[in-house]
């Protein structure tokens, strides 16, 4: 599952944006935050915890999207085609 | 006298609304002044409107929230609102890019030539945001050299960042400092985010604390400046700030500001939902003097808003908000470095003098043979507040003061005839008002007019207007000094007697000896 911020809850505070090893997450044009599911590998290959969700300061607000549910290696595919082995 | 002495009596007055930042006088506190600090803490204080008591009336601050992410949860913040580091659910109005940030202090600067301090504290936590912060202050110091900078923290990220604090120059940082032991800490917050992981319970408060402690120990080595910061939970951390105190006193930090918790529910705070009170008035303030012993304590401490603007006690941010400093082209900005280093000088002078004048008062008379003087009567123009900010033609009646050495006594009023009306004086009135003065050497006002200036010298009465708005009784002592050495330097005589000798006659009662004939025998 690649990682999604749900938007009603978001603050806008920019805790996470710096904490993803991948990059993935950026603001949106009205200062909220998002995640790009084609770069999240829900921290697989770097840390044991996803880091937004670590940081994020509002529950329920950082949460692995239902509707992009992946598996391991999926995710570690992804993060070997990112950033190399 | 020597030469210095004769400087400070000609004393220069900041008009009354620069020189005060403070509407409650009497709940300005005890934070240090020169006598009980060391030199160098006091040189890089003196201009700091938040340390320094004294700098407090003269000097502004200003905050810039650069900083919306926090890396710990504090159980008196609702995140969903902004830090309240500064102990209050922050309620900044706008976010700002370093960019803006810069621009709305120079804009500010540029307005407000008090301004000498800018600090990020907010909305989150300004090393929870290094990039932010630290381009931030990176921009200012080009852009305005002059302004120092300055920085509040949870602690958490502090290690880490003592190296580039002290490569910006940051030399005032406050740390907000709750506990130093975990068992009260895991009461206060919920978790932290460290080493990419989120800590809960007493894990998270004793690296919290650990990292607290460790960095105000590196900043204090390096000579920075750290004031603590701790929020006064009751039943939680109240009589445990006692301990904080000391082991923050132990490692350096030089000021100590204890806060009440403000727990309203409608912040929708942890404490807030749960019904957790913040301290009375009585609860703060005996847990503060407790503390006074051990270190210096700050009690003028207004809470500001993290994007607060001005002097504290007043908030001039709405002037400044984010549209209009974007619509500010950025070279329309003057920043005139002068005119601000000339306000500072102005103050310096102001502060030098009065801090002069209380060492003179103190000494004052002894072993000048001033207290060999007879009092002499002294009239008084005054609105009110013990300060002499009267003019002489609006005033109906003055306070007449008993002057000796030691003591400026108020002996009674003086009704007159109000001189000025419509705004040009009536020669019949003036006489009046000389009559009924007649037995004073002098008369203090805040103002006065160049004819009534005239024939109150006529009349040998000193117009004495270099004291306005000040003190009464502290300026009639210091006048006093002043006028023996004007009379033993034959400055007052001669005035008073050229060509206008008619004047001396008669009028004058005991015990004032009539002014300009206080006999140089009786001096020695
Ligand atoms: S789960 Fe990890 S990789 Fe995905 S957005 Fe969050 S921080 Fe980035
Ligand atoms: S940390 Fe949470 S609240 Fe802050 S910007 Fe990211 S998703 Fe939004
Ligand atoms: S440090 Fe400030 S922003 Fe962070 S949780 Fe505590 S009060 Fe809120």
């Amino acid at each position: 599952m690649a990682y999604t911020i749900v938007l009603e809850n978001c603050t806008g505070c920019s805790a996470c944006e710096p904490e993803c090893p991948n990059s993935a997450i950026s603001a949106t044009a009205d200062g909220l935050y998002q995640i790009d599911s084609d770069l999240c590998t829900e921290c697989v290959g770097f840390f044991e915890e996803a880091q937004c969700t670590a940081v994020c300061p509002i529950e329920e607000t950082c949460i692995p999207d239902p509707a992009l549910v992946e598996d391991r290696e999926t995710l570690m595919a992804r993060k070997i085609k990112l950033h190399g082995e | 006298m020597d030469k210095k002495d004769s400087e400070f009596l000609k004393i220069i007055q900041e008009p009354e609304t620069e020189a005060s930042g403070c509407s409650e006088k009497s709940t300005c506190g005890s934070s240090a002044g020169p006598a009980d600090m060391d030199p160098e803490v006091w040189e890089k204080v003196k201009n700091h409107p938040c340390y320094s008591e004294e700098a407090h009336h003269f000097y502004a601050r200003m905050h810039v929230a650069v900083a919306p992410a926090c890396n710990i949860q504090c159980n008196y913040c609702n995140r969903k609102y902004d830090c309240s580091n500064e102990s209050r659910p922050g309620v900044v109005s706008e976010r700002l890019t370093p960019e803006l940030a810069a621009k709305k202090v120079l804009a500010v600067a540029s307005e407000i030539h008090q301004m000498t301090v800018v600090g990020i504290a907010g909305a989150g936590d300004s090393l929870a945001n290094p990039e932010k912060t630290f381009k931030t202050f990176e921009l200012i110091s080009k852009a305005a050299p002059d302004i120092k900078l300055c920085l509040s923290t949870n602690g958490l990220a502090l290690p880490d960042m003592v190296d580039r604090i002290a490569d910006y120059n940051v030399d005032h940082v406050t740390v907000t400092i709750n506990m130093v032991d975990p068992e009260v800490g895991e009461r206060i917050y919920p978790w932290i985010y460290f080493n990419k992981k989120r800590w809960k319970g007493r894990d998270a408060a004793r690296i919290l604390s650990e990292r607290q402690l460790l960095g105000l120990e590196m900043l204090t080595a390096r000579k920075i400046l750290v004031k603590v910061n701790s929020v006064m939970i009751p039943g939680v951390n109240d009589e445990h700030l006692k301990a904080v105190n000391r082991e923050v006193k132990k490692r350096g930090a030089f000021l100590h500001n204890i806060m009440p918790l403000i727990s309203e529910p409608e912040h929708g705070t942890f404490y807030g939902l749960t019904g957790q009170r913040g301290p009375t008035a009585e609860e703060l303030k005996h847990l503060q003097d407790s503390c006074e012993g051990e270190m210096n304590m700050m009690r003028h401490c207004r809470q500001c808003r993290a994007d607060a603007v001005g002097l504290l006690g007043e908030d001039r941010s709405s002037e400044f908000t984010n549209e209009k400093i974007e619509a500010i082209e950025i070279a329309d900005v003057s920043y005139d470095l002068s005119a601000r280093e000339a306000y500072r000088d102005k103050v310096e002078e102001t502060r030098e003098k009065e801090r002069k004048i209380k060492e003179m008062l103190a000494g004052l008379g002894r072993g000048k043979g001033l207290e060999e003087e007879a009092p002499v009567l002294v009239a008084v123009a005054t609105a009110g507040e013990g300060l002499i900010n009267q003019h002489f033609g609006h005033a109906r009646e003055f306070q007449v003061y008993e002057v000796s050495a030691t003591e400026a006594k108020f002996i009674g009023h003086r009704r007159v005839d109000l001189y000025c009306e419509g705004g040009y004086g009536e020669d019949d009135s003036l006489s009046r008002i000389t009559e009924a003065l007649s037995d004073c050497v002098g008369v203090m006002v805040a103002k006065v007019g160049g004819c009534p200036k005239k024939t109150l010298e006529e009349a040998g009465i000193l117009p004495i207007d270099g004291y306005a708005y000040q003190s009464i009784k502290p300026s009639l002592l210091q006048w006093f000094s002043e006028y023996v050495e004007g009379i033993r330097s034959g400055k007052i005589v001669p005035k008073s007697s050229s060509g206008q000798t008619k004047i001396r006659s008669g009028a004058f009662t005991a015990p004032s000896p009539a002014p300009g004939q206080i006999p140089l025998a009786i001096l020695k």
